[in-house]
């Protein structure tokens, strides 16, 4: 079990050292369906174990286990070198490109790190590392998503430089870089000691920053370095929450923190909120993610679904208990409220189907952080059944759009029209994707009634937070529909096409369309046995389940009724006799559908598109008010707990 | 026996809501025509047409038309049946928009132009009334403690005493939800419209007698949800409700045969306006008052 464990974290980086010593292209196919394979073996090795292992919580080093506390400070210690020779990858990156305002930035914590651990400030104790139900949730979605992005990546990538000649080809370093990435991920999750958290935290600041400027190019470093100065703004939070917890509470166990009574730790849990906040792209935050797009597509599935982002909630599902009563919930599920109504207004008005996705995400976590924030049982509960969903959901619809892009040359909405019919494998993967991030009764809408249910449980100031979801369910439902719209609308003679998906893309498809077929019906199942008793781990003491058994089967009776009606419907459809008519385009039809006769009598092609109302919510008119409006809820936060804690 | 009773009911909308639907439609054509000063059809014309329809050809643009338009007529029943069989208003509500979504899928699967521009004014329709439905639904999870229909029969008191603003609200987007003037932007039932027929633009027919069917039992529904706020644990709550019903249903006539067709802009800022103040303001007032007590 220990080993396990251990090698859940290790294996990672041993397998990112391997893919960059790999420079052939079959030799990095190989190493890398085994090394997928391995992790997720691993992963399921981990559950399986704790599983038939008594079912409780693990911590680490134990007596008589291989990581003894005789080795912790030494692992220490190379934490800090790693730490170092991190800020010098920052140092060297933001200087030769004159960044020295976010150098400072990494200098000031770093320095901070090392000021702390060589003063002996740190008073490590022990559960530096502790396996429970929320970490082992997390590590099986970073397993198995993660891993399958990364075969995914393989097909992808070789196509990718395909096409982009002016790229230059560093798929080992990509490659590398995506296991450090869940290397660090499984570190995240896994430790109890709030240094080694952080310095998985900052770990995965950094990958970012390189993944997002893998091309290079102007915008591409541009948006990587903002991606470094917003989550390494986020990082000195998270330093200086590390100092607090050190020089005041004498301890730097997160766990142990949160069992101090509630007032003590009011200005930990605040620097680590904001910490968080930054992680999971809330707002004023957000735009970091958005300009992670830049990157090739494995990077922004791996970013936006499984790991990165969700590292910021899940962070605020740990401190959730406690947040209940603190000056921080209140700030936190207020930006997480606010960010699930803005961004879905953003999302509406792109044609890009990676930025729409992007906002998506923004959207999605501002309801996770709102849920963690409010704090009560059943809040959590929602906000850990739509952090599920919106993992594998997201993967699969990154990838399907990255895909597509191959597919047919444009990742805009627009291009897809009709696409249905020309490709109909990637269309069907997408609209299952859709389908199951908005409509009955697919997993978020599920989440998202047990999100509405519980804030109104809550009752308070949570009732703001109702009329916001209120809103930004419309939001959701118009840009998913637009979407939908398109891939649907078949102009007429619309012939299929080739489709160059290759095979390890597919595979990756096919499971996450099989993961979330089986997750929304395996629902009322593993929401009692699994959901309930993490709650009771995270340290809830009653949890009553949101919604009640029979609504649970009704949604599921529902699940098969939204693919049998329309089955239905459609044998009946092929039994009735009906003729074809033209379509109505006021007498002025060429013949063809797809022309019509212009003023001149000139045949002139059709053109529909969609309506992304840009002017009224565009990100240009919106977007400064409302970071502002976010800053002054930050700032609110900031002044209350400081008052509150000296 | 409750359990008899929900399943009874469930039955009877399945059964009865086309012809309770097609009489207020009748009725609707008839007090339309007399504030305007004519004389108006049959009462029962609509049956009459709606018969007519269902006996014509089909045509269709591409075979699609017919699978989402009639899992469109499948779900806005299940729609009714689950709200009248008591169920969780949430779960009603979602059903509902993705039947809605079904019935713009089917527009816009022809390619047609005037069908797909009538469903982006759809979509502009759904995006105004959807907040201030699912904020109905929330008004009466704080009115009666529970989001299920059901339990609005053991209240004390009909749920309008404590929400006026969400009733008002509710009114306002029944118009939207209604297809009546002045927000029939997406499609109208009367000949005047600028998008030839908007939504409805490529279904004839059989389909369009499918459209109709589906338009009735929505109406049926949709006064059952307007009859809930009148409902409490008193019998004379029932015929109050129908009574409550009937008056909405009046004032949406009026108010249909008295407007004039806006701007989906208009349309969509004005019913986020009355859903957040009246519609947002009702809650937080009730949650203060509950907190105070």
């Amino acid at each position: 079990m220990e080993f396990c464990i251990l090698l859940l974290i290790l294996l990672p980086f041993i397998l990112s050292a391997a893919q960059f010593a790999t420079r052939s292209e079959s030799a990095r196919r190989i190493l890398t369906y085994a090394g997928s394979g391995l992790v997720i073996a691993n992963t399921l090795a981990v559950a399986v174990l704790w599983y038939t292992g008594g079912q409780g919580s693990v911590t680490l080093p134990a007596e008589g286990g291989l990581l003894t506390e005789a080795i912790v400070p030494f692992i220490g210690y190379g934490m800090l070198g790693v730490e170092i020779l991190l800020l010098g990858v920052v140092l060297w990156k933001c200087i030769s490109r004159r960044r020295f305002l976010i150098a400072t930035l990494a200098l000031a914590q770093t320095g901070l790190m090392v000021w702390l651990e060589l003063t002996g400030k740190i008073h490590e104790g022990a559960g530096m590392i502790r396996l429970d139900r929320l970490s082992l949730l997390l590590c099986v979605i970073v397993g198995i998503v993660g891993s399958l992005i990364c075969i995914f990546a393989v097909g992808y990538m070789k196509d990718y430089h395909h096409h982009h000649t002016e790229v230059a080809d560093r798929r080992p370093f990509f490659f590398s870089m995506l296991y450090i990435f869940l290397g660090a991920m499984f570190g995240l999750v896994l430790s109890g000691s709030l240094v080694w958290i952080y310095f998985f935290w900052e770990i995965t600041s950094v990958v970012s920053f390189l993944l997002i400027g893998y091309t290079k190019d102007d915008r591409a470093m541009h948006n990587a370095f903002r991606a470094l100065w917003m989550n390494l703004f986020g990082g000195a939070f998270f330093a200086a929450a590390i100092a607090y917890s050190a020089m005041k509470l004498k301890t730097v166990n997160l766990q142990v923190i949160l069992d101090r009574p509630s007032r003590t730790i009011g200005m930990v849990i605040f620097l680590l909120a904001i910490a968080a906040l930054t992680k999971s792209a809330q707002l004023p935050f957000s735009k970091w993610l958005l300009g992670a797009m830049v990157a090739p597509t494995p990077t922004s599935a791996l970013l936006h679904s499984a790991t990165m982002v969700k590292a910021g909630v899940y962070l605020l599902l740990r401190l959730s208990p406690v947040l209940g009563g603190q000056v921080a919930g209140v700030m936190v599920q207020f930006i997480g409220g606010l960010t699930f109504f803005v961004a879905s207004l953003f999302a509406i008005t792109h044609s890009d189907g990676k930025r729409v996705l992007a906002w998506s995400t923004v959207s999605n976590l501002g309801l996770i952080t709102a849920c963690a924030g409010v704090g009560t049982a059943e809040t959590v509960w929602a906000g850990a059944i739509l952090l599920i969903f919106h993992a594998v959901s997201k993967a699969l619809l990154f990838q399907t759009v990255g895909a597509i892009e191959h597919a047919i040359g444009s990742r805009n909405i627009e291009d897809m029209h009709g696409l249905f019919r020309r490709q109909p494998g990637l269309a069907s993967a997408l609209l299952i994707g859709i389908a199951g991030m908005f409509l009955a009764p697919f997993g978020m809408l599920i989440a998202k009634w047990e999100a509405l249910t519980a804030f109104l449980t809550a009752g308070g100031i949570s009732v703001l937070l109702v009329i916001l979801v209120a809103f930004g369910s419309a939001t959701t439902m118009m840009y998913w529909t637009q979407w939908l719209i398109k891939l649907l609308s078949v102009p007429a003679g619309t012939e299929e096409e080739s489709d160059p998906t290759t095979r390890s893309q597919w595979l990756s498809l096919s499971s996450h369309i099989g993961m979330m077929l089986l997750l929304c019906a395996a629902y009322p199942f593993y929401s009692d046995w699994f959901v309930t008793p993490m709650l009771l781990d995270m340290g809830f003491e009653r949890v009553v389940h949101v919604l009640s058994l029979s609504d649970r089967v009704v949604m599921v009776a529902l699940l098969a009724a939204i693919f049998l009606i329309p089955a239905g419907a459609r044998i009946f459809a092929k039994k009735i006799h009906f003729d074809r008519s033209p379509l109505y385009m006021s007498g002025v039809n060429e013949g063809d559908h797809r022309h019509y006769e212009d003023s001149y009598g000139q045949p002139k092609k059709m053109y529909l598109s969609n309506w992304y109302l840009a002017e009224v919510f565009g990100e240009q008119k919106l977007f400064t008010p409302i970071a502002w409006a976010s800053v002054v809820i930050l700032a609110i936060g900031l002044i209350v707990a400081f008052g509150g804690a000296f | 026996m409750v359990y008899l009773l929900r399943v009874l009911c469930m039955l009877a909308f399945v059964v009865l809501a086309p012809f309770v639907g097609g009489l207020l439609s009748g009725l609707d054509r008839k007090l339309s025509a007399r504030m305007q000063g004519r004389i108006g059809p049959h009462v029962l014309q609509p049956f009459y047409d709606l018969y007519k329809l269902l006996q014509k050809q089909i045509l269709v643009v591409n075979r699609y038309q017919v699978m989402l338009l009639l899992s469109f007529l499948v779900m806005v029943v299940g729609t009714g049946a689950l709200f009248f069989g008591g169920f969780d208003l949430l779960l009603v509500f979602f059903v509902l928009t993705t039947a809605s979504m079904f019935f713009v899928l089917a527009a816009t699967v022809t390619n047609s132009p005037y069908a797909e521009l009538g469903a982006q004014r759809e979509l502009i329709q759904m995006l105004s009334y959807e907040p201030m439905i699912l904020l109905t639904a929330v008004g009466f999870f704080m009115a009666n403690g529970s989001f299920k229909g059901v339990d609005a029969f053991t209240a004390d008191l009909p749920a309008i005493v404590k929400l006026p603003g969400v009733f008002i609200g509710l009114v306002f987007v029944l118009t939207i939800k209604l297809r009546k003037s002045p927000f029939d932007l997406s499609t109208s039932h009367h000949a005047h419209q600028e998008l030839v027929k908007g939504v409805t633009t490529e279904f004839s027919g059989a389909l369009m007698g499918v459209v109709e069917l589906a338009h009735l039992y929505e109406t049926v529904f949709l006064l059952g949800l307007v009859s809930l706020f009148f409902i409490s644990s008193a019998w004379w709550s029932i015929p109050l409700a129908l009574a409550g019903a009937l008056l909405v249903w009046f004032i949406e006539v009026l108010i249909d045969n008295t407007s004039a067709r806006v701007k989906w802009n208009q349309m969509l800022s004005s019913a986020w306006i009355i859903t957040a103040v009246l519609g947002g303001g009702n809650l937080l007032v009730l949650e203060i008052i509950r907190m105070l007590s």
